[in-house]
């Protein structure tokens, strides 16, 4: 499949971060590379999403959303800034 | 946070359909009442979710296909083994209520403070958001000079095209067809390539803002051509739609 | 409560009577969804192998050539994904792990499969043995698609699909049963769709 952009799990991360993220720069926890989100590609596999880093393709973060409750996993971020 | 935190609901709402217009054969125009819409973004979307009798729902994201100002609107095109699609353009009709979010995305966007000149470069329904872009310019009066490059299938397939044939000063449309090569053409016959950017995109040198929207294939294909040409990447914005996009 | 949406309803297929092949809470569709949590990989067949692992160290592996070489089996299964859709009469083309398993001398209780890419999922022993699951490379009579988990991957029909993890390149033998990928974030550890387990808890 073609991954998609950061910037189409827009309503997801506001539904769940409560506010506009896709504007929000993440630093990889994996390659250091620092990118806002709307630049990350997006996984929506099956289970969950995945949203992963355009440089090095590891997981930036990885949400699941099970009986109405959210699992973020942000262990892929090392920073996040304006 | 001036400018990312967008307010309004985070929630689904319900919206009702006013009015569904059919652009092409397969792409069709749906206007929203929407309760409480706190304003949008010219390159926004908004999430759709629908729900069947049976308790099964399915969500999508769907850009917007108006200008802030303007009454909400989207534009759907027919995937042919789509789910949502297919229901949207053919069974939704005026009075049908479905559920949204929105609007969402700070990252596609385009304002007047933002200018120009603007490269705006769309394959298929990747025209959708670039067209809220031009709508947007228009309404507020931008003097942002504009070269939209416009990649579909077949001259039939062609969305909006009433509308971008009308002339507006300041705004150069050029037009390739990857799939017909009607006799009085007058654009392209190709899909786009480095020559075809390099004929029809502005010159780097005049540090444009590039917005690029479509399949996969095609905003990669674009970005890459225009990092080629020396545009700066951090002033691309792309919007991959994901998949072929029946190209 | 979400309105209903008139006239929409899920897009599928009729089982032409079929209604016991499909477990509650599934739609049977006659497309086959592409869903993964990262890039199609893309290893070259020179460079591929296949791995038992076990503390560490690698019990067995096969080159493809000698995979090509190994006993393989034709198979139709029926197909679960735990978003709800279900694909009828699926054919596929592989080697059993029971052949694969076979080979090595083991007494571990679990595996856990991993793939190219880092996707990994957990499984018990006993439910990978017993002509109950494969390492499958070709799909519907041609070699399977990297973008449905080619050049091969793990087939585990009677557990929902995203247990026969794409891109497979081994099995680690455990002692315990570990969460791999989505079982960490609330996926159901042994996942039967025939009573719905598709998160933890269920």
């Amino acid at each position: 499949m073609d991954e998609l952009d950061g910037n189409r799990a827009a309503g997801l991360l506001r539904e769940i971060f409560g506010r506009e993220m896709t504007t929000v720069a993440a630093t990889c926890a994996s390659c250091g590379a620092v990118a806002p989100f709307g630049e990350t590609d997006l996984y929506p596999g099956g289970p969950g999403t995945v949203i992963r880093c355009r440089t090095c393709t590891s997981a930036l973060v990885v949400i699941t959303q099970i009986r109405g409750m959210s699992c973020v996993d942000l262990m892929g971020v090392r920073a996040l800034d304006e | 946070m001036e400018g990312t935190a967008v307010p309004g609901r985070l929630t689904w709402q319900v919206a009702t359909v006013t009015a569904a217009r059919s652009e092409t054969p397969s792409v069709r125009t749906i206007e929203l009442d929407v309760p409480s819409w706190p304003g949008h973004r010219a390159g926004q979307h908004l999430d759709v979710r629908l729900t069947a009798e049976d308790g099964y729902s399915a969500e999508r994201s769907y850009s917007i296909a108006s200008a802030a100002g303007e009454g909400v609107a989207i534009t759907v095109e027919r995937l042919d083994d789509g789910e949502v699609s297919p229901y949207l353009t053919d069974e939704l009709r005026a009075g049908d209520q479905l559920e949204l979010r929105g609007p969402v995305g700070g990252y596609f966007v385009w304002e007047p403070a933002d200018g120009g000149p603007l490269l705006l470069a769309a394959g298929g329904s990747g025209i959708v958001p670039l067209r809220a872009i031009l709508r947007q310019r228009e309404r507020s009066g931008s003097d942002a000079p504009v070269r939209l490059l416009y990649s579909a299938r077949t001259r039939s397939e062609v969305i909006y095209r009433d509308e971008l044939e009308t002339h507006h000063d300041g705004v150069a449309v050029v037009y390739t067809l990857t799939r017909e090569r009607p006799a009085d053409w007058a654009g392209y016959t190709r899909r786009v390539d480095r020559a075809l950017l390099a004929e029809t995109a502005w010159p780097a040198g005049k540090n444009p803002l590039a917005f690029v929207c479509g399949p996969t294939s095609f905003v990669e294909t674009v970005a890459g051509g225009l990092v080629a040409l020396g545009y700066d990447p951090g002033r691309i914005k792309t919007e991959r739609f994901g998949g072929t996009g029946g190209r | 409560m979400s309105p209903i949406s008139r006239g929409f309803r899920r897009r599928h297929a009729e089982p032409d009577g079929a209604a016991d092949r499909v477990p509650p809470g599934q739609y049977v569709t006659d497309g086959f969804p592409v869903l993964s949590a990262g890039p199609t990989p893309h290893t070259p067949l020179a460079e591929w192998s296949f791995s038992v692992r076990q503390g560490g160290g690698t019990l067995k592996s096969w080159s493809w050539q000698e995979f090509q070489d190994l006993p393989t089996e034709t198979v139709t299964v029926d197909i679960h994904c735990v978003t709800r859709w279900s694909k009828l009469g699926t054919e596929w083309r592989g080697v059993s792990v029971d052949t694969l398993l076979g080979a090595v001398g083991h007494d571990a209780g679990y595996i856990m499969a991993f793939s190219d890419g880092g996707y990994t999922t957990n499984l018990p022993l006993a439910d990978v043995m017993g002509g109950k699951a494969w390492v499958a490379f070709g799909y519907g009579g041609a070699p399977l698609e990297p973008e449905h988990g080619g050049p091969a991957r793990l087939l585990v029909p009677h557990l929902y699909f995203w247990k026969s993890a794409k891109w497979v390149r081994g099995l680690e033998l455990m002692d315990e049963d570990q969460p791999g990928f989505w079982e960490t974030y609330g996926y159901h550890m042994y996942g039967d769709p025939w009573k719905e387990q598709r998160y933890q808890g269920d």
